[in-house]
């Protein structure tokens, strides 16, 4: 086991420089998620449009992979169609859990080392956790929620 | 040789590498590495004499009821109580003052009434008080934590008055290290006529504690921390406390005599100990206790200063870290909790683990502390009498690498990209 699996180049660049970092207000979705293992914190925040990702921020802190994680999603889901954001989550967590994606995710790959450190898979998920409970309290017609990875595989 | 280079021969575990380098263990406030001749009593019980306690009249059951007490008897001289009675073995230090909240608790604090805590205090001395607290109406107050990471006695004294029925304070704190000023805490709680229960595993493995000099009511206390198995340890209280108190837990061996309606309860401790106890973990904590008391507490004492006054001084020099707690030796234990600006604990934790070095990351099971200094997690380093310098330098050297692999050298990206 190499750290250089799980401190990959672009990982640490997003954790040094978060893209989307910080407040967005007003949002159509602000979901705070939680890792209780090891008690990283995220806020989320979401504006919808035309059924769009029109614009994401987050704010929190935890270790590098959380943050890292949190960073790339939001860049990665900027623009996106909410059906696609649905997609990217499902293809991104099925690869935190050792599927082969079946798109291209780009950077997100290098999220994958982290499969190697078990303990610290829920903290790269995390975001995705909080995005994908955003958008089904936003489908139910509400703005704000609570996601943890608790009961995620 | 020092101590820890001469004891560390007797400790097995730290003979093992971890992910390819010897394994440096730092984190004994977690829990302790076990000598030789605690792993051998154990297994000298298990095959030698395993039996169920005060109930066999056939030779071995004798054998294990007399190493169950004759180790109660030794905890009880090594605690400085007056009688082996007044120690009840309990699974650690959590259950032994969940056994005072609930036990004592209930009976004793009312709506309205104030038991005081610290806010440097281990989740342990924190729940079951507020348990307790919601149940019977009961307000917490809390001694406040000062920037250096001392208790503040001033804020302490004006908050003591006529409601408070119970002190419950950290003897040592798992996080800061900071060795607090029981003795004075316990005159204090007494004057306004309130109960003083200790938290002292983390100080039980590392000083000689002595029940009557620190003026305690209660003291709750950890086997596996202080070289002993898990599982084991207990609770020191008062005779005349334990006496008033109500059972505990009921079943078996805590009895003496049941009927359908109604049950009459043995004397202390047994009234305490239902079922059947963790014998052979109880007994060999007395192994632990030889094995400690071998080496003495003015060496085991004399040691962990020296480590710990070098370990405070190789922390200053690691560039963007920051100590949490007393930067000297003066009532300061060796836990060494530190902060990095721009590496999350977790992260530091996982660079030290492929260096071999175990140390604890997170918030060690006390959130309220770390809020306080506006944390939510720490990266600490703990010692016990089996680590050396060379751990230390094992340390400073990983935090070093830590800091090279987070970008405080130009050279980082050429190298983990390449290797990415």
């Amino acid at each position: 086991m190499a750290l250089d699996d799980l401190y990959r180049e672009v990982i640490l660049d997003h954790y040094m420089h978060p893209r989307n970092r910080g407040r967005l207000e007003p949002s159509d979705i602000a979901v705070e998620g939680a890792n209780p293992l090891c008690g990283d914190e995220l806020a989320l925040y979401v504006r919808v449009s035309d059924g769009r990702v029109a614009d994401v921020r987050f704010e929190g802190r935890g270790c590098s992979i959380s943050q890292a994680s949190a960073s790339m999603m939001t860049e990665a889901i900027k623009g996106k169609t909410i059906e696609d954001v649905h997609r990217l989550v499902t293809e991104f967590k099925g690869m935190m859990h050792g599927q082969e994606p079946a798109e291209d995710l780009g950077d997100l790959v290098a999220l994958q080392g982290v499969r190697k450190f078990p303990v610290r898979i829920k903290c790269a998920t995390l975001p995705w956790v909080a995005v994908e409970q955003g958008l089904a309290e936003h489908e139910a017609g509400r703005t704000a929620g609570k996601a943890t990875t608790e009961a995620e595989r | 040789m020092d101590l820890g280079a001469r004891v560390r021969a007797d400790f097995p575990l730290l003979r093992h590498t971890m992910n390819g380098k010897p394994l440096v263990y730092l984190d004994s406030a977690a829990t302790s590495q076990k000598p030789r001749a605690v792993l051998d009593a154990l297994l000298e019980y298990y095959q030698d004499y395993n039996a169920n306690v005060h109930r066999g009249i056939y030779r071995i059951a004798e054998e294990a009821t007399a190493r169950y007490e004759g180790s109660r008897a030794k905890l009880a001289a090594f605690l400085g109580a007056s009688r082996p009675e007044e120690i009840v073995f309990t699974r650690g230090t959590t259950e032994a003052i969940n056994l005072v909240a609930s036990a004592w608790g209930r009976i004793n604090i009312q709506a309205g009434d104030e038991i005081v805590l610290s806010v440097m205090e281990h989740h342990s001395n924190i729940v079951p008080w507020q348990l307790l607290a919601a149940e019977r109406g009961a307000r917490l107050r809390y001694i406040p934590v000062t920037d250096d990471g001392r208790l503040d006695l001033v804020a302490y004294e004006r908050l003591l008055g006529p409601r408070t029925k119970l002190v419950s304070v950290t003897h040592q704190s798992n996080v800061l290290g900071t060795v607090n000023p029981i003795k004075l805490i316990a005159e204090r709680a007494h004057s306004v006529g309130a109960l003083m229960v200790i938290d002292a595993a983390q100080s039980v493995p590392h000083q000689a504690v002595n029940v009557s000099t620190l003026g305690a009511d209660a003291l709750a206390f950890s086997g596996h921390k202080m070289l002993g198995p898990t599982g084991s340890g207990g609770l020191w209280a008062r005779y005349d406390l334990l006496e008033a108190m109500p059972p505990y837990h009921g079943g078996g061996e805590m009895i003496t005599k049941v009927e359908l309606e109604r049950s009459t309860f043995k004397d202390p401790p047994h009234k305490f100990e239902a079922g059947t106890p963790n014998i052979a973990d109880n007994i060999v904590l007395g192994a632990a206790v030889d094995y400690l008391l071998g080496i003495g507490f003015d060496a085991i004492a004399a040691h962990e200063r020296d480590l710990t006054a070098y370990g405070l001084r190789r922390l200053r020099e690691v560039p963007g870290l920051t100590i949490l707690g007393p930067l000297d030796t003066v009532d300061r234990g060796g836990a060494l909790a530190f902060t990095m600006d721009v590496v999350h604990p977790h992260d530091i934790a996982q660079v030290l683990d492929q260096e071999g070095i175990a140390i604890r990351a997170g918030h060690h099971c006390a959130e309220p502390l770390h809020r306080r200094f506006g944390l939510a997690a720490s990266a600490r380093a703990s010692l016990q009498i089996y680590n050396t310098r060379d751990d230390i330098d094992a340390l400073i050297a990983g935090l070093h690498e830590v800091n090279r692999l987070f970008g405080r050298s130009p050279r980082v990206k050429e190298e983990v990209g390449g290797a990415g």
